[in-house]
């Protein structure tokens, strides 16, 4: 069992980990999520003694790790798999690991088998490949048959077969009773192997719960609703229809509508008396990267923009189409599904952002309240659509005469100046 | 204790580094010795009766330490800051949450190893370096020439350890060689042969160390004997492991 408490680390003005608590429990699996920066890193480090907490303490069954008798035969560690000497083969890598702690070598051609190393033990570790190194690494950990096992991103650069067989020793080691801490950044990864959830952002927790529960609490289940692509008046007939029966809708990317907040046969029934036809009308069922992109929407400290390519691109050939924005690209906004009605996470305040507003409505008059975890795009005006990735880009193609197109790269560096903006207001 | 000496073995001699500096050493050491004693032995038997008194046949066959040092100050930074420098410090560190023993372990087996070859280089850079002076040569039975060459075997020693202080402090290869390289090769010889700066230069570590090599004493003030000479240096070395200790003690790995 690891137990954090109130664990701060600060380097200069700079806070990495910030009032931190938490418990990792023996028998299972628990997930350690955060974007890049959030401290995750810092965090393992400090639970191994490596790194002094500024404030608070973290312990591994009741003591700090420093006061740990025989701490290598309880705690075995993968934190970085690149931190071999690539001179040295990778049996004597293992071989000195052990023999700092007292564990006997044939131990070392042991762990080489299980991780399947064994052929190449004499070879230096310079030639090895990422997923060698990572099994290196993670052979290193299973030195002393520990109790508790922390891993930093054990599947980085493995092959299917690789990330499939750390799956199952994950689970493997949590079902003998071990305690199991991963970090990773492969949601699909996380959602089939760990039980349990800690996330944090920017250094501070953001939930610790179950993995059933984090992808209820953080994500809608919403349904899909397409309309006929040849009657776009029917669609905005239906969105008003669904928002005044209390729904939320979204434009998605092709054209089709996002429906939170009414079961499926309302949707239907809605419908039918508004008289519109529907194409599609589908149960979408939110995924673990869903629901940890749209808890970690504020928190991301790296963030790509639109490569604008200023006077790198030819001039537009007149009548050529600008450019689709890919989704994902530095578009805030663009993942989270609408927040869940009242009393959905406390980190996901049901405020539609100005981006959550239909484009068939006009605009909040007001300047809604900031939704940090749901960042504004600009407001859908005739200038901006291309702008918003959604469902202008449809209208972009069919309806707009070719010379009203905006350029594709002056409105698409609007969302980053919204983002700005939001970062101040909070 | 005994197991982390035995993995600071293991890991110091799994790296080829150990091998070319330690080598290097001794071998530059050994040829430039012998290379600069094969000149001298005609320019002494010019000398006058005065000169003849002053010239040290054991102090000329060390004439490459000054090189060969260098290679004991690269195998002092490598041993020390591979660890930094691979990220191998956290897996050791997580293995043996004692730095102190940790640091104790390492600097031994690397003093201990350093101790091997510095004697070894300091005794064949000896022989050889006589066996060039042909008729002008020292027996290492004369007096105050043992104390010479085990001298010159501690120097060599007591420059690595000193390296490793400093790697211990700076944690990068990089910047420790970059200070320690320039510093022994020149700075110090600048600093303890101009006149305004003679009188503190002579207390830098390798200028005070190294007059345990030479059997004649040179006619200067110089105000310390041979053996008060290397217990400057140790004095140095001692300051370089506690502040290299304090480091890995207080920071973070």
């Amino acid at each position: 069992m690891i137990e954090a408490v109130g664990l701060t680390k600060r380097y200069g003005d700079k806070t990495a980990v910030h009032n931190l608590s938490f418990q990792v429990r023996p028998g299972m699996v628990t997930g350690f999520l955060g974007p890049n920066g959030s401290g995750k890193s810092t965090t393992m480090r400090m639970i191994l003694g490596l790194d002094n907490p500024t404030s608070g303490r973290v312990t591994i069954a009741g003591r700090p790790y420093r006061e740990l008798p025989n701490a290598p035969r309880l705690v075995g560690a993968l934190l970085d798999a690149k931190a071999v000497h690539g001179g040295r083969s990778a049996r004597n890598h293992l071989l000195c690991l052990a023999q700092m702690s007292g564990i006997p070598a044939r131990r070392v051609d042991e762990v080489l088998g299980v991780v399947g190393l064994q052929d190449v033990a004499k070879r230096r570790s310079k030639g090895f490949s990422l997923g060698m190194g990572q099994r290196l690494g993670i052979a290193a950990a299973l030195l002393g048959d520990p109790q508790v096992l922390l891993f930093d991103e054990p599947v980085n650069g493995l092959d299917p077969e690789g990330i499939l067989w750390v799956r199952n020793l994950m689970r493997a080691l949590a079902a003998e009773g071990r305690t199991v801490f991963v970090s990773s950044h492969l949601m699909s990864e996380m959602a089939l192997t760990a039980d349990h959830l800690i996330v944090i952002g920017r250094g501070q927790l953001l939930a610790d719960m179950s993995v059933k529960d984090f992808i209820s609490a953080n994500s809608a289940d919403f349904a899909r609703v397409r309309t006929p692509d040849t009657e776009p008046q029917q669609r905005e007939k239906l969105t008003s229809a669904l928002t005044e029966a209390g729904a939320h809708v979204l434009p998605e990317p092709d054209g089709a509508l996002r429906v939170t907040g009414l079961p499926l046969p309302r949707i239907s029934d809605i419908a039918h008396e508004a008289g519109v036809r529907l194409w599609e009308l589908s149960p979408h069922q939110a995924s673990l990267e869903e629901a940890y992109m749209r808890m970690t929407q504020g928190v991301v400290d790296y963030r790509s923009t639109v490569d604008q390519r200023e006077g790198l691109m030819a001039p537009p050939q007149p009548g050529a189409q600008p450019p689709l924005p890919v989704p994902g690209q530095g578009q805030p906004g663009w993942y989270p599904p609408p927040p869940p009605g009242a009393g959905g996470a406390p980190y996901a305040p049901p405020q539609p952002g100005p981006y959550g507003t239909p484009p068939a409505h006009p605009a909040h008059p007001a300047a809604p309240p900031v939704n940090p975890y749901a960042q504004p795009a600009p407001r859908p005006t005739a200038d901006q659509g291309a702008a918003e990735p959604g469902a202008a880009q449809d209208r972009t193609a069919q309806e707009r005469p070719a010379q009203d197109r905006p350029a594709a790269a002056p409105a698409a560096a609007q969302p980053s100046a919204a983002r700005t903006d939001t970062e101040d207001a909070r | 204790m005994r197991n982390v000496v035995r993995s600071e073995w293991t890991k110091i001699r799994s790296v080829a580094s150990t091998v070319w500096t330690l080598s290097l050493a001794l071998v530059v050491t050994a040829a430039l010795g012998m290379l600069v004693s094969g000149l001298l032995r005609h320019d002494v038997g010019r000398l006058g009766p005065h000169q003849r008194l002053a010239f040290d046949p054991t102090f000329a066959a060390f004439a490459g330490m000054n090189i060969g040092q260098l290679a004991m100050v690269v195998f002092g930074v490598l041993v020390v800051s591979n660890e930094y420098s691979t990220g191998m410090i956290r897996a050791s560190l997580a293995a043996v949450p004692q730095r102190g023993t940790f640091f104790l372990a390492k600097i031994a087996v690397a003093t201990g190893l350093a101790l091997a070859v510095g004697m070894a280089t300091s005794f064949a850079a000896f022989f050889l370096g006589q066996a060039m002076l042909g008729p002008h040569r020292a027996s290492i039975g004369d007096p105050g020439v043992l104390r010479a060459v085990v001298g010159g075997g501690l120097y060599m020693t007591l420059i690595a350890v000193f390296s490793m202080g400093v790697a211990a402090m700076l944690r990068s290869p990089l910047l420790s060689l970059g200070i320690l390289m320039p510093f022994f090769f020149l700075i110090s010889h600048v600093l303890g042969n101009v006149d305004a700066t003679k009188r503190v230069g002579r207390f830098l570590p390798d200028q005070a160390g190294s007059r345990i090599m030479q059997v004649v004493a040179p006619a200067d003030d110089t105000p310390y004997g041979p053996w008060a000479g290397l217990g400057i240096m140790v004095l140095w070395v001692a300051a370089a492991l506690a502040g290299g200790y304090a480091v890995l003690k207080r920071r973070d790995a």
